[in-house]
């Protein structure tokens, strides 16, 4: 809808409107929530007792909405939450991010934040393994761990007393993601869960749903080769020069079917991001499973009749779930 | 020339001297910018899109208690009549810019986003007079889409006075008359005036008939504004799903 202009025919159009119709119809009967927009009046009970919590504010004795969205009360805390706004941490999140720059002892990274995250040079597991003293050497060499551009998966550690993130990348399933595809979807879509890591065993693909909405599509990678880098660091320092080898080359051959495999379930993730549903492991794998047995072509995945199916099949999905329910 | 017919009352594009032009909103226009809207009052179309609150980008503009506001103005080449190449920084782009920037960031809660930067752009597409009201509805309406906490909504309406009659929503040919252009910006539901703005002269009492004529003009696209966010929250929330 947003991200993706499609040109739909008419018995497209018909269809796609009376599926967006049956959503909403769906919508209306599974749960009342209450759309707000900014300078709304929140209905509150009693009037004593009342936390005012996100997106709300007091005006005239009243409590106002700051923000378009939906409000939620949980015991006595209303606040609205918002729909396309940027990411909120947490501490423990897993994100993924981007480096923008290398500063004193830390790198810099864009996460979908109002502020750039940093990572530490001590959060950050030296390529030899040892467990010691930052030196001064160790800072020259920051560009050889992590240069400008290069996408890294993180894990929030705090924040600090600016408000921007601190971040950690000790573990081995931290670190820089190469071979795949980084997306960007609005941080909503991604919720919250016990595993934001997923090894899809039938296309070969790891796929990393970081919480500030930039999602990570990769050839899968046995936690073992992270350590890559300490191999390129027991080279000399003549082969960094000519870094296409012959060698290089054949270790770093991804095969065909796994990138096509990557491109089916990015665009999976796409139209579910462009659709504005939730993104979880078991819809980008329905979506993409709907894909390859629907025998088109991944390019035409976010074209107008793959689109128009997608959205029948998630009001059929979600009508079963309301007749489970009920 | 007869701007207000005499023996009808009608206006040269047919309205009632108190009658608004047609106006329509869109949101979500612009795909990569965090929030963005298409504004149209009659013919004038705007386009706004804003990006934040993200890192300062010039870290010796930076503030630590609140988040910095950005506005530019721009008119494409093909907004008016004659294909004209304006220059970025020419005088009425910068005060425009200023006046956006100065209404917007009265509303924003920017002591909630400290040490950021919000960027409005607005770009008009087709300018048929009112085109800073058109603009200040339209920033209004991506910040909102953006998720950036606001106090209120703000809303901008002009007003004029031609033969002897307050008109309300000037166009183009009405504005090249001459005569006074009141425009005013203000928060709806707080019923506070954010932006008032003048041409011209105009005696006191007649002065105050116009600005309340626009003030009117601005309820009256508050409360479009109002129902086009809530349908377009109403449609994110029911596509989310569960």
């Amino acid at each position: 809808m947003r991200d993706l202009q499609l040109s739909l025919n008419q018995t497209q159009r018909v269809r796609l409107q009376v599926a967006l119709q049956q959503l909403q119809d769906l919508a209306s009967q599974a749960a009342a929530y209450s759309s707000v927009t900014i300078a709304d009046t929140i209905l509150v009970n009693n009037e004593d007792g009342i936390l005012k919590g996100h997106g709300t504010s007091e005006l005239d004795g009243q409590v106002v909405a700051t923000l378009c969205g939906v409000v939620e009360r949980v015991n006595k805390l209303v606040y609205v939450r918002a729909l396309r706004a940027r990411y909120k941490p947490e501490v423990g999140d897993i994100i993924v991010g981007r480096v923008i720059e290398i500063a004193f002892k830390r790198w810099r990274l864009e996460i979908n934040f109002s502020q750039d995250a940093v990572l530490m040079l001590s959060s950050m597991n030296l390529p030899d393994g040892i467990q010691r003293r930052r030196t001064a050497v160790d800072e020259l060499n920051m560009r050889s761990i992590f240069e400008e551009n290069d996408v890294i998966c993180a894990e929030v550690r705090g924040f600090q007393h600016d408000g921007s993130l601190h971040l950690q990348a000790r573990s081995q399933k931290y670190g820089k993601l190469e071979r795949g595809q980084l997306l960007t979807v609005p941080a909503y879509l991604v919720k919250r869960r016990k595993q934001h890591f997923h090894h899809l065993e039938q296309y070969g693909v790891d796929l990393i749903l970081g919480c500030n909405g930039f999602v990570w599509v990769g050839e899968h990678l046995k936690t073992g080769e992270h350590d890559m880098l300490d191999d390129q660091e027991k080279r000399p320092e003549i082969s960094k020069s000519n870094k296409i080898d012959e060698e290089e080359q054949e270790r770093t051959f991804t095969p065909l079917e796994v990138r096509q495999h990557i491109c089916g379930i990015a665009n999976a993730v796409r139209l579910l991001s462009a659709l504005g549903f939730i993104l979880t492991v078991e819809a980008i794998k329905d979506t993409t499973e709907a894909g390859v047995s629907s025998n088109i072509e991944i390019k035409d995945m976010l074209g107008p009749e793959f689109y128009v199916q997608i959205v029948e099949r998630e009001v059929q999905r979600r009508i079963s779930l309301l007749r489970k329910k009920g | 020339m007869e701007y207000v017919n005499p023996l009808t009352g009608f206006r040269l594009d047919g309205r009632r001297p108190n009658e608004m032009r047609q106006i329509r909103g869109e949101i979500g226009v612009v795909a990569k910018a965090d929030g963005s809207a298409l504004f149209e009052m009659g013919n004038t179309k705007v386009i706004a899109a804003v990006y934040g609150p993200r890192e300062v980008q010039n870290k010796g503009q930076q503030i630590n208690n609140r988040a910095l506001v950005r506005c530019e103005y721009s008119m494409a080449n093909f907004s008016t009549g004659d294909r004209r190449r304006r220059p970025k920084g020419d005088r009425r782009s910068t005060e425009i810019s200023l006046v956006i920037r100065q209404t917007m960031e009265a509303c924003i809660l920017t002591h909630l986003l400290p040490h950021s930067q919000i960027d409005i752009f607005v770009q008009v597409l087709q300018a048929d007079g009112g085109t800073r009201s058109a603009c200040i509805n339209a920033a209004t309406l991506a910040l909102a889409d953006a998720g950036i906490p606001m106090r209120d909504i703000v809303t901008s309406c002009s007003a004029g006075y031609l033969c002897s009659t307050p008109l309300l929503d000037l166009n183009y040919i009405e504005d090249s008359a001459g005569g006074p252009d009141v425009t005013v910006g203000m928060l709806a539901k707080m019923d506070k005036v954010t932006l008032l703005q003048m041409d011209a002269k105009l005696p006191m009492d007649i002065f105050e008939n116009v600005m309340q004529l626009a003030i009117e003009g601005c309820k009256a696209v508050a409360h479009y504004i109002r129902e086009v966010l809530l349908e377009h929250t109403k449609q994110l929330e029911c596509h989310r799903g569960a």
